[in-house]
């Protein structure tokens, strides 16, 4: 299987980096995109696994190293 | 006394800690590879400034599971001085050994002179220092944005962990003197034990007035105290 982990920084946590490319492209003309958030994705091959267990180990790595719970959440989608 | 520095892969003040407590401070002063378990018999610890591991994924995430950070820990927990200061800082966020996490600056990567104020004494590196003393040390980072959650905040304050603080010259925090968007203008805290310090400035760079200012001695100078009495 193959576990895909998006790690976002929380809503309450300011994110200089969206906020810098807000503002890039609010000078490029699109004046439309109101707020960027920027996050981080993952893809872990994992095989020979079942989706219940790629789920799990990827819950488990996303939690002990891919996302600091302080700042971040993260989000997990398992496919073949 | 002893102090044990750290090296990471990406370290780069390692060699500056070295310096200071060695030959500015007239200390023993060992290197210890992050591979290592042994600290070789030290009294403090330094975790010292650059970019563990390239600061991949986060800054210190990679680096709080160096084997060496097992021996950091059981050292901290016993009771000994243990300082991050600006990477090591990070890597004791990330390793829990000091609440809280790094976000990016606010606006970019800031490598200047800044005036740190000394918020309590009662820790092993400003224990020589005058409460509310302001201390002029340079800093060079680009994610030095302390957060924590709300209660955190609290919590620090209330337990008197932030020990110090981006003030301007005068000793004033204002929000132009924070240079990097730190909630409260933080720049160093310790933990509930007082023993283990993170901070962003860089006193082992402020050591000599050759160099542009001596003020970050009197941090080395403290823990060096502590020994001298014990």
């Amino acid at each position: 299987m193959t576990a895909r982990v998006f790690v976002t920084l929380k809503p309450s946590v300011f994110d200089p980096q969206g906020h810098t490319i807000t503002e890039a492209l609010h000078q490029m003309g699109y004046g439309g995109v109101d707020d960027v958030r920027q996050g981080k994705y993952f893809e872990l091959n994992l095989p020979g696994t079942s989706a219940d267990q790629a789920r799990t180990l990827a819950t488990e790595v996303a939690r002990k190293l891919l996302a600091n719970p302080v700042i971040e959440s993260y989000r997990i989608e398992v496919a073949e | 006394m002893k102090f044990a520095i750290v090296v990471f892969p990406g370290s780069n003040c390692d060699h500056d800690a070295y310096h200071a407590t060695r030959h500015v401070l007239g200390q023993d002063a060992e290197f210890v590879w992050h591979k290592e378990t042994d600290l070789k018999g030290a009294d403090v610890v330094v975790l010292p400034g650059g970019f563990a591991h390239g600061d991949y994924l986060r800054t210190g995430a990679i680096a709080r599971f160096s084997p060496v950070m097992d021996s950091v820990r059981a050292f901290a927990a016993a009771g000994n001085p243990v300082i991050g200061i600006c990477n090591g800082f990070q890597v004791l966020l990330e390793a829990e050994l000091l609440p809280g996490a790094m976000l990016r600056n606010t606006d970019k990567y800031k490598c200047e002179y800044v005036y740190a104020r000394v918020e309590q004494t009662d820790t092993p590196f400003t224990n020589l220092c005058a409460k509310g003393q302001v201390l002029k040390i340079p800093i060079a980072h680009g994610e030095g944005n302390y957060y924590a959650d709300p209660e955190t905040i609290a919590g620090l304050h209330a337990n008197r962990q932030v020990i110090f603080r981006y003030v301007s010259p005068a000793g004033e925090v204002t929000a132009a003197a924070n240079p990097n968007g730190s909630l409260d203008g933080i720049a160093g805290i310790c933990n509930l034990a007082r023993n283990v310090v993170g901070l962003m400035p860089h006193p082992e760079r402020a050591c000599e007035s050759a160099l542009g200012s001596a003020d970050g001695k009197i941090v080395l100078e403290s823990v060096i105290s502590v020994f001298a009495k014990a």
